[in-house]
């Protein structure tokens, strides 16, 4: 079941196509990433999810419904450029932010309380939001994004700006959300936050899918077959007849053929006397994956 | 419509609990007191700056006066002139005149010289002036064969008066008098500066915070949960409560310190006669105009006005002229975003026709119905300003209605003009804004 698709979405601005042609659909309760350098259209596509554009073409269907102006308040938002108002006390931003998506005073200020009680900053309720550090008003920014149970929340470059300890807090957060019911898009150009976090995702470049999929179904499809031995002393082989790739006093990547699997080149190192200390197929990383395609086309 | 409320709740409570504005609305009041006390006692001290003067009388007819004033103190003196010159100054006086031979009783002039050492101003020279022309007058009558009584007849005083009874008003007293004419003028000028007022101090106050959400980066979040528009019009209600707020608070206030400090500063007779000479002094038509009435006369003129019309007028002017123009403001604010500078540009074109409708009130108020004055009460950029400055002055209805009209229609095209480009504006950074871009931010679709 998805809880959104996208079917041919197009935005056309004056004079470039932010969004050609658009399709892709994010599974329920699922960590969805969407990719993109920088300026390749996420941000528009956003846009036009959450009802900030519309789009020129194509259709967008959020839980089995065309999009329409009730769906704002099921939806959560965290911009990439993501502000507060300053000089508010914290209680009131968040029941301003939390009534503004239909929550009424008393559910929103017993959500609110929820939530400050669970990031252990109770007393922050008539603190100033200027008052605060960074950090503390990246927690303030989160709670406004989920107060009101979203069933699609929408984080662009959530980490943007966050310490370790913040952005492993907010990584948490995100997978209770989900382990929840909560499905989760996560647009982001930094791949190595993608390969731990998301389980599909879609690739965009100048405004095209070029790529899109389950994250490790990705990756095995785009393999090259290489495979590291870590061994310990003296190598007795010269692994004749393989494909070395590159080689270092303790190990070794060799490049099968692609009707070949590992088990051959295992029973080659054995044989040959290799201490094997491990062993291990390379899938090609996301950033990789990511850098070629964008590079093809 | 809720989260309209919600908007303008928020915009309204973060600015009247702020510190600045609490301090602003009730110093305001307090400021308009010390420069109501201060020019009061300027005033009163100004007028005490009493010359003793020196007096050498050849003629003898200003010496058998025994002229008195309460600005002047007058001594006479029969030494020699040439003395007198040298030691006026050390005995004291800040003045020495002397008034020649008085020959030919009937020469209208007679040149009478002073010596002092610093420059005197307009009001001591005319005080003088004046002083020892009524005593010549005063000479000149009793030493004619004129009846006194024939000579205070050659006095003229010609009262315009509107003898036209209105067929519409049936017999009913007129009140197109002149005291009513200065109290129009009066009230459109003050209805009419206070709407100037308001357009800049509340307009731009939506301005600021259009830009203040665009800069934070926080206007892209809220317009994930409602349309620009609500955000726009939720802003301009909110200030627009701020501002009656404030004006409620000064309406009240004001008067109340005002009256206040005048209580404070003793209203007695004396004073008021003090002032009369002062402001004789000052020769000013307009306060010479009123002083020919009595405060009960300008109460009734102001009881004849017809306050059913003008209040509900100018309460609706009012919110038109602020609504289009803090449309306008907020329209700006979503352009400029973080430089100020280019910002000025922008809003050339919102502040020249608000200059310009304060120019056109003046001319507005020395002729109410002329054809300026018809055109900027119709022109919806400038009527908020012009017509309530003619509305003392009974325009026609019809003109009235086709104003409100033309005003109403015009806060909804302005406000489509204004949401058009705030919409796309306040998600635009980093991008030097033309008209042009302006012109095309107006055809983009949602």
């Amino acid at each position: 079941m998805s809880i959104l698709s996208l079917r041919n979405v197009v935005k056309q601005y004056h004079n470039h196509r932010a969004v050609d042609s658009v399709t892709f659909d994010v599974q329920k309760q699922k960590i969805f990433g969407l990719l993109g350098p920088n300026g390749a259209g996420k941000t528009s596509l956003i846009r036009i999810i959450t009802t900030i554009t519309g789009a020129d073409e194509g259709d967008v269907i959020i839980d089995g419904e065309p999009l329409n102006e009730y769906h704002p308040s099921s939806l959560g938002y965290m911009p990439e450029e993501r502000g507060l108002y300053k000089k508010m006390k914290v209680g009131d931003h968040l029941m301003y932010l939390a009534q503004l998506k239909g929550l009424s005073k008393k559910e929103a200020r017993q959500k609110i309380g929820h939530w400050l009680k669970k990031f252990d900053i109770e007393n922050w309720w008539n603190k100033k939001i200027e008052e605060l550090s960074k950090g503390m008003q990246q927690k303030i920014q989160f709670i406004a994004t989920v107060v009101h149970d979203p069933k699609l929340i929408i984080f662009d470059e959530p980490f943007s700006g966050l310490d370790p300890i913040n952005t492993n807090l907010i990584k948490e957060e995100i997978r209770k959300l989900r382990d929840n019911g909560t499905s989760i898009i996560f647009s982001t150009h930094r791949m190595e936050q993608v390969e731990e976090i998301c389980e599909d995702i879609v690739l965009i470049n100048e405004g095209k899918v070029i790529l899109e999929g389950n994250v490790d179904e990705i990756k095995h499809r785009f393999k090259e077959n290489l495979y590291r031995i870590e061994f310990d002393g003296e190598i007795q082989s010269d692994f004749a007849g393989f494909d070395i790739q590159t080689r270092t006093d303790t190990s070794i990547t060799i490049k099968l053929p692609q009707e070949t699997d590992g088990n051959e080149l295992i029973k080659y190192a054995v044989a040959t006397g290799t201490h094997i200390v491990s062993f291990n197929e390379i899938l090609p990383t996301l950033n990789e994956i990511f850098i070629k395609q964008v590079e093809q086309n | 419509m809720h989260k309209l409320w919600l908007i303008a709740k928020r915009e309204y409570l973060v600015r009247v609990t702020k510190k600045t504005f609490i301090i602003t609305t009730l110093l305001t009041p307090l400021g308009i007191g010390l420069l109501a006390f201060l020019s009061g006692y300027l005033a009163a001290k100004g007028g005490q700056a009493t010359k003793t003067i020196m007096v050498k009388d050849d003629s003898g007819i200003f010496v058998d006066a025994k002229p008195e004033s309460k600005v002047n103190v007058y001594t006479f003196s029969d030494q020699p002139l040439d003395r007198l010159i040298q030691d006026y100054k050390e005995e004291g006086y800040d003045l020495l005149i002397h008034i020649p031979e008085f020959k030919n009783t009937l020469s209208t002039k007679h040149d009478v010289s002073y010596y002092s050492t610093e420059k005197l101003s307009i009001a001591t020279i005319e005080n003088v002036e004046r002083a020892i022309g009524n005593v010549f007058k005063e000479y000149k009558v009793t030493n004619s064969n004129i009846d006194r009584e024939v000579y205070e007849s050659f006095k003229m005083d010609i009262d315009l008066e509107n003898g036209a009874k209105d067929a519409s008003k049936d017999g009913e007293e007129d009140t197109s008098g002149k005291l009513s004419i200065i109290i129009g003028t009066v009230l459109g000028g003050v209805m009419g500066f206070i709407m100037y007022m308001v357009i800049f101090i509340y307009g731009g106050m939506v301005m600021r915070s259009v830009m203040e959400e665009k800069i934070n980066r926080i206007v892209e979040l809220m317009i994930s949960s409602v349309k620009p528009m609500q955000l726009m019009l939720g802003k301009v209600l909110g200030v627009g409560a701020v501002g009656l707020t404030q004006l409620g608070i000064w309406l009240v206030l004001i008067p109340v310190v005002v009256i206040g400090v005048q209580m404070l500063m003793g209203g007695g007779a004396q004073d008021v006669q003090q002032l009369q000479e002062i402001a004789n002094q000052a020769n000013s038509a307009a306060i010479e105009e009123v002083n020919d009435f009595d405060i009960n006369q300008i109460i009734t003129e102001f009881g004849k006005l017809n306050w059913l019309l003008i209040i509900p007028t100018f309460v609706i002017f009012f919110f038109g002229g602020y609504f289009i123009y803090s449309s306008l403001f907020a329209a700006v604010g979503s352009a400029i975003g973080d430089d100020m500078g280019e910002g000025q540009q922008l809003m050339f074109p919102i502040i020249l026709p608000v200059i310009l409708a304060f120019i056109m009130m003046q001319g507005t108020l020395q002729n109410p119905n002329g054809g300026m004055a018809v055109f900027g009460s119709m022109f919806p950029l400038t009527s908020p300003i012009i017509m309530p400055a003619r509305l003392a002055f009974d325009p026609p209805i019809w003109e009235i209605l086709v104003s409100i009209v033309i005003l109403v229609l015009s806060c909804l095209f302005f406000a489509w003009l204004a949401g058009r480009i705030y919409r796309v504006g306040i998600l635009m950074y980093g991008k030097k804004v033309s008209f042009k871009e302006l012109g095309k931010w107006i055809m983009y679709k949602s």
